[in-house]
C-alpha cells in the first residue's frame, strides 16, 4: 500500500538556532529512515519543502485565478518535507515513521488509484 | 414451522454472528466482503428456513453461504482486475465449514480475539474503537450502542461507518500487537468488553429489563482474554465485577417483568456461586494495579459490599460512598459523581446527595438516570413539587420501555403524595 508521509512542526525558524550536533541528529534520523524503509518497503519519493513563507497558492475567487503569498493553510503546524513509501501495512508504515525526529508531527496518508 | 425458524434465526443471529465474523475476516483479510457476505448468508436464511425447514447444523450453513459470497464478490474483483480468477471447488466449501463448525473452540477464541484486537487498534479513535467491536465481535444493535454512547442511532450508524472505511482505506493489518503495543490494546479491549456487559445489563432501547444473553456473552468473551492473556491484570478485576452485576440477573426483573431496584431485589435470588467467584478473584490480586485494573478493583469492590450484604439495610453504605470517592479521583468520571452521590444520600441523607448532583447537568445532558437520580433524592428530602419535575424529565429521556415503566410508577405515586398534601414544601 503506498502512503504519503507528510512531516510537519510548529516552529520553522528552529532550525536557524540549532548547533551543528543538533542538526546531525535530524540528518541521522532521516537517513536511519531511509535505510529501513528499503529494507522494509519501497521508498518512492521524500523530499525536503522550502519554508511556508516561500509558498503560493493559486485559488479561484470570482472565477478568476488570484495568487496569495503563503501556504494555503494557515496552522501552527507547517508542512517540511514528504515521502512517498509502499509498505505492506500500516503498523509497518507506523514503526517505521517512528525513526523520524521526535519533534515532527507526522501524518500517514494512504494513496488511493484513481481508475 | 415458520416461527420456528425466525427464532432459530434470531438465536443464530445474537450468539453466532461474532464467531462467524471472525472466521470470515480471518480467511479472506477483508472485513468488508466478510460483513456483507454474512449478512447477505443471514437474508438468504430467513428467506429458505421457514419453506425449506431447518439445516442440521445452522452455523456450519451460514459459514457456507457467507463464504461462497465472498469468494463469488473475490472473483468479480479478480476479473475486474483481470488477475486470475479463484477457482475453488463448491463441495470442498461446504465440508470445510462443517469441520470448522463441529469444533470451534480453539481456533475460533482466537479469531475472535484477533478480531477484537483489530477493532481496538489506534488508527481508529477510542469511541469509535468501542462502538466497532460491540458492534462487530458481539452483534449488539447499532441503535443501543448508540444509547450506551449518548448519541443518536444516526450519528452512531455514521461513526461505525467511518471506523470500516479507515479500516480498510489505511491498510491496517489483521495481526496481533507485540510487546508494548499489546498492552495499550488490551485496555481498549477491556474497555469494550464491559461496555458490552452494560448493554446486556442495563439495555438503552427496547423492551427487556436485561439481555442476560448478551452479559453473559461479554463475560464469556473476558474469560478467553483472561485465558489467552494470563500476564495482563486488568481481566482478572473486571471479570470479577461481571460476576457480581451478573449474579444479582434473577432478581432485577419481577415475574410482571418489571424491574426491581437493589434495596427491594429477592437476595435469595442472587446465584451465590458467582459472588463467591469474584470475591475469590478479588482476593486473589497481587501488588499495586494499573490504572486501568484498578477502575475495575474498585467497581467490583463496591459490588462486593452489594454482594456481601444479607438484607439491604445490612449494605454499608459508608464504604460504598468512600469507594466511590476514590473511584472519582481517580477517574473524574460524572456518571461516577452520580452514583457517588446516591452512597452518600444512603449514608449521610438525601441533601448530602443532592449537592453533589449539582453541576452535571451540563455534562449528562441526555442522561436519564441524572434525572431519576435526583428525582429519588427529591422525594427523600420531601421537596415533591421539584421531584415530579425531575420525574417528567427522566421519562421524556428513557428510551427502555422497562425502566420507564417504573419510572412511570414514581412518578404516579409522587402524585398520589402531592394530592393527598403530602409536600412539605408547599
Amino acid at each position: 500500500m503506498k502512503y504519503l508521509v507528510l512531516m510537519a512542526y510548529e516552529d520553522e525558524d528552529a532550525w536557524d538556532t540549532l548547533s551543528a550536533e543538533e542538526r546531525q541528529t535530524y540528518f541521522d534520523a532521516h537517513d536511519a529512515f531511509d535505510r529501513a524503509v528499503r529494507e522494509r518497503a519501497t521508498m518512492l519519493a521524500g523530499e525536503a519543502l522550502a519554508a511556508s513563507s516561500a509558498a503560493t497558492t493559486l485559488r479561484r475567487v470570482d472565477g478568476r485565478p488570484v495568487l496569495t503569498d503563503g501556504p494555503y493553510a494557515e496552522t501552527a503546524e507547517q508542512l517540511g518535507g514528504f515521502y512517498l513509501v509502499d509498505a505492506p501495512d500500516l503498523d509497518v508504515m507506523v514503526e517505521l515513521c517512528q525513526l523520524l525526529p521526535p519533534s515532527y508531527s507526522v501524518e500517514i496518508r494512504p494513496v488511493i488509484a484513481i481508475e | 414451522m415458520a416461527r420456528a425458524a425466525d427464532e432459530a434465526l434470531a438465536a443464530a443471529m445474537r450468539e453466532q454472528w461474532g464467531r462467524l465474523l471472525a472466521l470470515l475476516v480471518a480467511q479472506f483479510r477483508r472485513l468488508d466482503l466478510a460483513e456483507e457476505g454474512l449478512a447477505e448468508a443471514f437474508e438468504s436464511a430467513a428467506t429458505h428456513w421457514p419453506s425449506a425447514g431447518m439445516p442440521g447444523n445452522p452455523p456450519a450453513w451460514l459459514l457456507t453461504a457467507a463464504r461462497r459470497r465472498v469468494l463469488d464478490r473475490l472473483r468479480a474483483e479478480a476479473l475486474a482486475a483481470r488477475r486470475l480468477p479463484l477457482l475453488v471447488v463448491d463441495g470442498e466449501v461446504q465440508q470445510a465449514a462443517k469441520r470448522t463448525m463441529a469444533d470451534p473452540g480453539g481456533i475460533v477464541a482466537d479469531e475472535r480475539l484477533r478480531l477484537a484486537f483489530l477493532c481496538a487498534h489506534p488508527a481508529l479513535r477510542p469511541e469509535a474503537a468501542s462502538a466497532l467491536t460491540l458492534r462487530l465481535v458481539l452483534g449488539v444493535p447499532t441503535a443501543d450502542i448508540a444509547r450506551l454512547f449518548l448519541v443518536s442511532t444516526s450519528t452512531m450508524a455514521a461513526r461505525l461507518t467511518r471506523a470500516k472505511t479507515k479500516l480498510a482505506v489505511a491498510g491496517v493489518p489483521f495481526v496481533l500487537p507485540q510487546g508494548e503495543a499489546l498492552g495499550e490494546r488490551v485496555s481498549t479491549v477491556a474497555e469494550v468488553a464491559y461496555l458490552a456487559f452494560t448493554a446486556g445489563y442495563a439495555p438503552g432501547s427496547g423492551a427487556d429489563v436485561v439481555r442476560t444473553e448478551l452479559a453473559a456473552e461479554a463475560i464469556r468473551l473476558t474469560r478467553v482474554l483472561r485465558e489467552l492473556m494470563p500476564g495482563q491484570a486488568v481481566f482478572g478485576p473486571l471479570l470479577a465485577l461481571m460476576l457480581l452485576q451478573h449474579a444479582r440477573r434473577d432478581a432485577r426483573v419481577d415475574d410482571d417483568g418489571a424491574l426491581v431496584l437493589l434495596p427491594e431485589q429477592d437476595r435469595t435470588r442472587w446465584h451465590g456461586e458467582e459472588i463467591a467467584e469474584a470475591t475469590a478473584l478479588l482476593g486473589d490480586l497481587d501488588g499495586a494495579p494499573s490504572k486501568d485494573a484498578a477502575r475495575y478493583v474498585l467497581q467490583a469492590r463496591i459490588a462486593a459490599e452489594h454482594g456481601r450484604a444479607r438484607t439491604a439495610a445490612d449494605t454499608r453504605w459508608d464504604r460504598i460512598a468512600a469507594l466511590y470517592g476514590d473511584l472519582e479521583r481517580l477517574t473524574g468520571s460524572p456518571v461516577v459523581r452520580m452514583n457517588r452521590a446516591v452512597a452518600v444520600a444512603e449514608a449521610f441523607g438525601p441533601l448530602d446527595g443532592l449537592e453533589l448532583l449539582n453541576g452535571l447537568d451540563g455534562v449528562l445532558t441526555s442522561s436519564h438516570r441524572l434525572a431519576a437520580t435526583r428525582a429519588e433524592l427529591l422525594v427523600r428530602a420531601g421537596d415533591l413539587r421539584a421531584a415530579r419535575s425531575a420525574y417528567d424529565r427522566a421519562i421524556a429521556l428513557c428510551g427502555n420501555d422497562a425502566q420507564r415503566r417504573h419510572l412511570g410508577a414514581r412518578l404516579a405515586a409522587v402524585d398520589e403524595s402531592l394530592r393527598s398534601g403530602a409536600d412539605s414544601h408547599s
